[in-house]
C-alpha cells in the first residue's frame, strides 16, 4: 500500500494498522525500548522504507522522543529512510567476495542500471546497495535481492540479479 | 587429525529433514534436553561443560563453563542471549547451523538455560538473515507446541521462554555489549565494562552471551559426556569446530573438523587452490585476525597453536588467498570494512580506520609514498589497545601482519607507481 493510496488529499497519512503493530511489538518486548526495532521492521517490510510519518508514529505509539527514534534508525544500515525500489540489490564487498570479483560485479550493475551505488533507478524498479559481509562467503560473490541470497554471481552474470524471479518485499 | 565418522554440528549433512521437529526427534533430537532435566542438577551441567573444556566459538575462545559460573549469584533471574549476529568477514558457519539445524540450537539453549537457571533466553539474529529468522520462528513455534518451551517444560519445574530478536545491519552488534544495547532498542554502541554482562546484561539481568556454535555443541555433549568431547583436538582446545573456508579454493564451504586439524588439511578439504596457483597466505579466523603466509600452512588450528604462529582462531573464518592476490588491495578492502562498521563512539577507531583506508587506497592506486608505510603502522599503533571495544584492534591485525610479511609488495606499489598485479578497487582512484 503506498502513501498515495492511503492519503486523502495527497497528504502523507499514517497507516491505521501501525497502532496494532506497535501494540504487538510492545506486548512481545515490553522492556526498555526493545519494541522499537520490531515495529520498524514491520513497517519497512510493508512499505519498503521508513517514511517520516512512520518515525512519527513509532515515537507516538511507543512513547519515545522523535529524535530518539531518528537516532536509532540512522545507526542501522538496513533501515532505509529514502524511497526504495521494488528490488533492493545488496552486493557483498567483503574480502572473500572481493577475491571473487565483487567490485567488477558492482561496476557492471551500475552500468546496466544507470545508477551509482546507493541510488534507485528512476522507474523505481531497483535500488543498488553495497553490503557488509553477508556471511555467505561460500557463495562469493554473494548478493541479496530483497534480503534473499543469490550467489555465486560472477561479474559477467550480473543480469541474473535483474532477471531472476525473486520474492518481492511483500512476502519478505 | 582424527577422522569423523559423522557430523555432530552439521548433522543435516548426514540426516535429511532434520530442520523439522519431526526429523530432529527421529534422529534422537531433544534427548539431550530430556537427559539434562532427568539426570542432572543445573550445577552438574556447568561442571560437565567445564570438564569438557568447551570454549566459546564466537571468537574469543573463553571457556564456556567458566563463563557460566561468573553469573551473579544474588537471586535475580538470569538470562541467556545467543549471539547470531554472524558478520565477521570469512565466517558463515552459524548461518548454516541456523538455516539447516535450528532445533539443535534451540535444544542447546534449553540445556544452557537450565544449567544457568535462566527463565528467559534471546536469540539476536542479524537483520540480513531473513531466511534464518523465518526458520527459527517456525522451529520455536514447533518446539513450543511440543512442550519443550513454555511453562513447566516436559512436565518438570523448569519453565522457559525464548525470544527471537532481529538486528538491522551493524557488524558492531556482534560485540556482546553492543548486542545487548541493540536488543534493548538502542543504537548499537558498546557498553563500558565493568559491569560485565554476567552481572548486568540484558535489561540489567545477570546474562550469559554465547555464540550459536557454542550452544549447538551442548546436546551431543550432554548425551556423550566430557571424555567423548575431549577425544578430539588438544588438551587445551578440545572438541570439534566448524571452519568456514572461502576465498581461492575450489570447494568453499563449512567443514566440521577436530581442533587439531591443520590449515593445510582444511585447504585440501576445500579442494585446494586452482590448478597452476599456489597459496600465498591464509587468514585463519576471520578478517580481524593476522594472516599466515603459505610457509605456516602446517599450523594446527587449535587456539594455542595459532596464537603461537602469530594469529588467532577467532570465529573460524578461514580465507585463502592464492598467488594472484594483491595483498595491498586485500588489506585496503578489509580496513575499509572496519571503517564502515566502526560505530563512531571512540576517536582512535573512528578516525584511525578512515585514515588507514585513505592511505591504503592511495597505495593501491600507485599514488603512495614510502613514508606511508610508517604512517600506517603508526596509526595502527595508536588504535591497537586504545579503542573502546575490540573493533579497533580488529581493524589493524590483518594490515600489520601483511606489512610485516609482504613489505616488498607494498614498496613495489610505491616505487612502480601502480599495482604490480593489476588489481583494481571499486570506488578508489584506480577504478
Amino acid at each position: 500500500m503506498t502513501s498515495e493510496e492511503l492519503g486523502t488529499g495527497g497528504a502523507p497519512e499514517w497507516n491505521p494498522e501501525w497502532a496494532s503493530w506497535a501494540a504487538a511489538a510492545r506486548e512481545e518486548f515490553p522492556r526498555a525500548q526493545s519494541a522499537l526495532m520490531p515495529f520498524l521492521h514491520r513497517v519497512q517490510t510493508d512499505e519498503g522504507w521508513l517514511r517520516p510519518e512512520a518515525l512519527d508514529a513509532a515515537a507516538h505509539y511507543l512513547e519515545l522522543p522523535r529524535q530518539y527514534v531518528e537516532s536509532v534508525v540512522s545507526f542501522y544500515s538496513l533501515f532505509r529512510t529514502e524511497v526504495t525500489g521494488h528490488r533492493t540489490i545488496h552486493v557483498c564487498m567483503s574480502l572473500s567476495c572481493a577475491l571473487a570479483g565483487s567490485d567488477a560485479l558492482l561496476h557492471n550493475l551500475e552500468e546496466a542500471l544507470g545508477v551509482r551505488v546507493g541510488q534507485t533507478t528512476p522507474d523505481g524498479a531497483y535500488t543498488l546497495l553495497e553490503a557488509e559481509c553477508l556471511a555467505a562467503c561460500d557463495l562469493a560473490p554473494a548478493c541479496q535481492v530483497n534480503l534473499r541470497y543469490v550467489g555465486p554471481v560472477p561479474p559477467e552474470r550480473f543480469q541474473t540479479l535483474l532477471e531472476e524471479e525473486v520474492s518481492t518485499r511483500e512476502d519478505a | 587429525m582424527k577422522t569423523l565418522d559423522r557430523h555432530y554440528l552439521l548433522r543435516h549433512r548426514d540426516v535429511p529433514g532434520i530442520d523439522t521437529l519431526q526429523g530432529y526427534e527421529a534422529d534422537g533430537g531433544y534427548s539431550g534436553l530430556k537427559k539434562a532435566l532427568a539426570e542432572f542438577e543445573p550445577d552438574a551441567i556447568v561442571d560437565l561443560v567445564k570438564a569438557s573444556g568447551l570454549r566459546g566459538r564466537g571468537g574469543a575462545g573463553f571457556p564456556t563453563g567458566l563463563k557460566w559460573s561468573f553469573l551473579a549469584k544474588d537471586g535475580r533471574p538470569r538470562a541467556l542471549v545467543v549471539n547470531a549476529d554472524e558478520g565477521e568477514p570469512g565466517t558463515f558457519k552459524d548461518r548454516e547451523l541456523i538455516e539447516h539445524n535450528p532445533h539443535q540450537l534451540i535444544e542447546g539453549m534449553l540445556i544452557a538455560s537450565y544449567a544457568t537457571r535462566s527463565p528467559e533466553s534471546f536469540i539476536y539474529i542479524r537483520g540480513e538473515f531473513l531466511h534464518g529468522h523465518e526458520v527459527l520462528q517456525r522451529a520455536i513455534a514447533e518446539a513450543t507446541e511440543r512442550g519443550y518451551l513454555g511453562d513447566r517444560v516436559l512436565g518438570t519445574d523448569f519453565s522457559h521462554h525464548m525470544y527471537l530478536y532481529r538486528g538491522a545491519g551493524a557488524y558492531i552488534c556482534g560485540e556482546e555489549s553492543a548486542l545487548l544495547e541493540s536488543l534493548e532498542g538502542r543504537r548499537g554502541n558498546p557498553r563500558l565494562k565493568p559491569p560485565f554482562p554476567a552481572v548486568a546484561g540484558v535489561y540489567g539481568l545477570p546474562t550469559v552471551v554465547n555464540n550459536v556454535e557454542t550452544i549447538a555443541n551442548l546436546p551431543p555433549l550432554i548425551l556423550n559426556g566430557a571424555e567423548w568431547h575431549r577425544q578430539w583436538g588438544t588438551e587445551k582446545s578440545p572438541g570439534l569446530k566448524v571452519m568456514s573456508v572461502s576465498g581461492h579454493v575450489t570447494r568453499p564451504g563449512n567443514y566440521e573438523v577436530p581442533l587439531d586439524a591443520t590449515l593445510r588439511e582444511l585447504v585440501e578439504m576445500a579442494g585446494g587452490v586452482r590448478t597452476g596457483h599456489q597459496v600465498k597466505a591464509v587468514i585463519p579466523g576471520g578478517s580481524s585476525m593476522p594472516l599466515l603466509p603459505a610457509g605456516q600452512l602446517d599450523t594446527p588450528i587449535d587456539y594455542e597453536s595459532l596464537v603461537q604462529a602469530g594469529s588467532m582462531l577467532g570465529s573460524g573464518g578461514c580465507i585463502v588467498m592464492d598467488d594472484s592476490t594483491c595483498i595491498v588491495a586485500a588489506v585496503a578492502r578489509v580496513v575499509r570494512f572496519y571503517r564502515d562498521e566502526s560505530c563512531g563512539k571512540c576517536t582512535p577507531c573512528r578516525e584511525g580506520t578512515y585514515w588507514m583506508t585513505d592511505v591504503l587506497d592511495r597505495l593501491e592506486g600507485g599514488q603512495g609514498e614510502l613514508g606511508d608505510l610508517d604512517t600506517l603502522l603508526d596509526v595502527a599503533d595508536n588504535i591497537n589497545g586504545k579503542a573502546f571495544c575490540p573493533l579497533g584492534d580488529a581493524s589493524v591485525g590483518f594490515m600489520v601482519s601483511a606489512i610485516r610479511n609482504f613489505r616488498d609488495e607494498f614498496v613495489e606499489h610505491i616505487t612502480g607507481r601502480t599495482c604490480p598485479l593489476g588489481a583494481r578497487l571499486y570506488d578508489t582512484v584506480n577504478y
